[in-house]
């Protein structure tokens, strides 16, 4: 126990794996202890046989303060009773029912003619979020880098970004549809919106961050500004700028959203309003799950790559920085065996 | 009733005056001072603004260093070496006076001073090869030709087995040796060292010491070096310039009489231990040798008898 509570010590691996999937099985467990077990919460009542009742059918679900009210009801009238299980309210569907709509969301028809499978909504959901995303980084990142790189360019562009920085993206979707129509423009501009300002400033703080004393030992080995810019300051700062993008990345799916109501309803939100005007919660489960998955898998993916890529600052093996120094032609290839942080010096002779 | 630095006295009378040089010294010192100028320090000075003013990190320092010749700077803590030596390499800009190196006046940071700072400052995302490169790219010249350059350098701080390493994978004393390697690679006029053993440990720093000095006899280079390792710039300079703090002022500049080749054994020659106990007197002042050690206000916290010492 004192094992795992000491603080700012790290796991061992085998610890580390498994309180990984425990932060996922422990809400799954909790969210079936309140699905299945059932005198726990239950608010409701699902009626298996109505008893004659005229006004209520089976697997009808009303309140249980209801249903007990009309047993009272009709037992005082000496009519037989109707009978139900305790269920939970439709919009909490237990753990196998978002289960089988993760499969069934995908297989079954759009109830409407025109609307999108899911699989669509998806694929439209992810171009969406790929092209707002993109552009934020290409204006983005490389303004950043100047605003890092540079006081006066800093200067004279943070100030205006902050102070967008504040206004709610979303706030510019009335604008955004007047001037971009009503299809994919002004949702892909939401995005760019909510992305773009937070990232020059994060971007340009992160290069700001980068080792000055790197700055001044490639001055005096004769770098000039755009060397220093290049070949210092960005390839000093790219592991966190990458880790910066990831972030943010994430922040792009929170105004997805927003951005997919604004003028034509679309993509994976679309699919996510449109089952809940259906009640099928299930469905609505399945999509958010699925949104979490994407995001999740994403960063997951790209934390790999990034710890792979910028071995250097994470200091670990990696077959695939080998492979990327091979086709680069840059060494690193070859890593020589004996070079252990604590290699002895060889002996020198005076 | 003892007289207390008594003992010390026939150790005093034993060593000769540091200012006495044997002839072939003497020569040495003579045909250094015909060699052309390179670095020429002429009434240096830097303030700072304080809260209460400026404040004057260094004043009026002027000094010529002369062709493949090794000077030290030693001084206390506080006394502007760093400043110093971040002037000559044009990272930061003197409020007064100026330095010229072959004639022309210093504006700022260039591959014609080269810098090894205590920090090593490699670049850690590069191979020690591409790490050398660095100032032969910054020159223009093509990669090949660079890298063929590099390993020479690299071959002589004797690191060509690390070639393909990254800084991560080095140890401190081999990190420095890098960093000597690139800052050389650049080709430099003078090569300034900030502390560059500081961080080492006592061992590792006297084979940096032999390896330096093996370096500047085979190569074409001045050297500029700060330390605050009194026995370091003896072994390593010919002359010392030794600063005082508050303002950084230069107290005296001393020629080292200890002879060349110097190996490290020559710790307890004479030349040597006269030079050090000049250096000592004027780093830490007699003040503090002859009155009792000031006293830390501590009452006894064990018990009785149970000494330590």
């Amino acid at each position: 126990m004192s094992r795992w509570l000491s603080i700012r010590k790290d796991l061992t691996p085998g610890l580390h794996r498994r309180f990984g999937v425990l932060a996922f099985l422990i809400p799954l467990a909790t969210w079936s202890l309140f699905s299945y077990v059932p005198w726990l919460w239950h608010p409701m009542v699902r009626v298996t046989d109505p008893a004659g009742v005229s006004w209520i059918k089976p697997g009808q679900i009303l309140p249980r303060e209801d249903f007990a009210k009309l047993v009272e009801k009709q037992a005082a009238l000496a009519a037989p009773t109707p009978t139900g299980t305790p269920a939970n309210p439709l919009y909490f569907p237990p753990p196998h029912a978002v289960g089988r709509a993760l499969y069934t969301a995908f297989t079954t028809e759009p109830v409407l003619k025109g609307d999108k499978w899911l699989h669509q909504a998806i694929f439209a959901s992810i171009r969406t979020i790929f092209w707002g995303f993109a552009l934020a980084c290409l204006v983005g990142v490389p303004l950043g880098v100047f605003c890092g790189a540079s006081p006066a360019i800093a200067r004279l562009t943070e100030p205006f970004v902050d102070f967008i920085r504040y206004m709610p993206a979303p706030a510019f979707g009335a604008l955004m549809v007047a001037i971009f129509g009503i299809h994919v423009a002004p949702k892909i501009s939401i995005i760019f919106i909510g992305v773009f300002f937070p990232l020059v400033l994060v971007v340009a703080t992160t290069v700001r961050r980068a080792d000055l004393s790197l700055v001044e030992a490639a001055q005096t080995l004769g770098a000039k500004p755009r060397a220093l810019v290049f070949r210092v300051l960005v390839p000093a700062s790219l592991p966190d700028l990458y880790n910066d993008l990831r972030l943010l990345l994430g922040s792009a799916w929170t105004y997805l959203i927003v951005a997919e109501v604004v003028g034509v309803s679309s993509g994976i939100s679309f699919f996510i309003n449109q089952q809940a005007k259906y009640r099928n919660f299930d469905n609505v489960y399945a999509a958010i799950v699925i949104i979490g998955a994407i995001g999740f898998g994403t960063d997951q993916a790209l934390a790999w790559l990034g710890q792979r890529l910028f071995a250097w600052k994470n200091p670990r093996p990696s077959r695939l920085r080998r492979f990327f120094g091979r086709l680069t032609g840059a060494p690193g290839a070859a890593r020589p065996a004996d070079a252990s942080r604590n290699a002895g010096e060889p002996v020198s002779t005076f | 009733m003892a007289s207390p630095p008594e003992s010390f006295a026939p150790i005093a009378e034993v060593l000769p005056d540091y200012r006495r040089q044997s002839p072939a010294v003497a020569a040495r010192f003579a045909a250094l001072h015909q060699r052309p100028v390179v670095l020429e320090i002429d009434g240096l000075g830097r303030q700072f603004a304080g809260e209460h003013g400026p404040v004057t990190a260094l004043r009026d320092i002027s000094l010529q260093i002369h062709r493949r010749e090794f000077v030290c700077v030693i001084g206390p803590s506080g006394c502007g070496k760093s400043t110093f030596i971040r002037l000559l390499a044009g990272l930061d800009t003197p409020t007064s006076g100026r330095v010229l190196l072959d004639g022309k006046p210093v504006t700022g940071p260039g591959p014609d001073r080269g810098m090894v700072f205590q920090g090593y400052t490699l670049f850690p995302w590069l191979s020690v090869t591409r790490n050398v490169m660095f100032g032969l790219e910054m020159q223009g010249r093509a990669r090949s030709e660079a890298e063929r350059e590099a390993l020479q350098w690299i071959d002589l701080v004797g690191l060509n087995k690390f070639a393909h390493a990254y800084p991560h994978q080095l140890s401190g004393g081999m990190k420095q040796r890098v960093a000597i390697a690139r800052a050389l690679a650049a080709s430099p006029r003078i090569l300034l060292m900030d502390e560059p053993f500081g961080a080492l440990d006592a061992q590792t720093r006297a084979q940096m010491q032999a390896h330096l000095l093996e370096i500047w006899r085979n190569v074409d280079v001045t050297i500029f070096f700060i330390t605050h390792d009194l026995d370091e710039a003896i072994l390593l300079a010919d002359r010392i310039l030794v600063l005082k703090a508050n303002p950084g002022e230069v107290q005296e500049i001393i020629e080292v009489p200890v002879p060349r080749p110097r190996r490290l054994d020559q710790v307890s020659s004479p030349e040597f231990l006269a030079t050090r106990r000049r250096l000592d007197d004027l780093i830490h002042p007699k003040v503090h040798t002859h009155a009792a050690p000031e006293r830390l206000p501590i009452v006894r916290l064990t018990q009785l008898g149970d000494d330590v010492e």
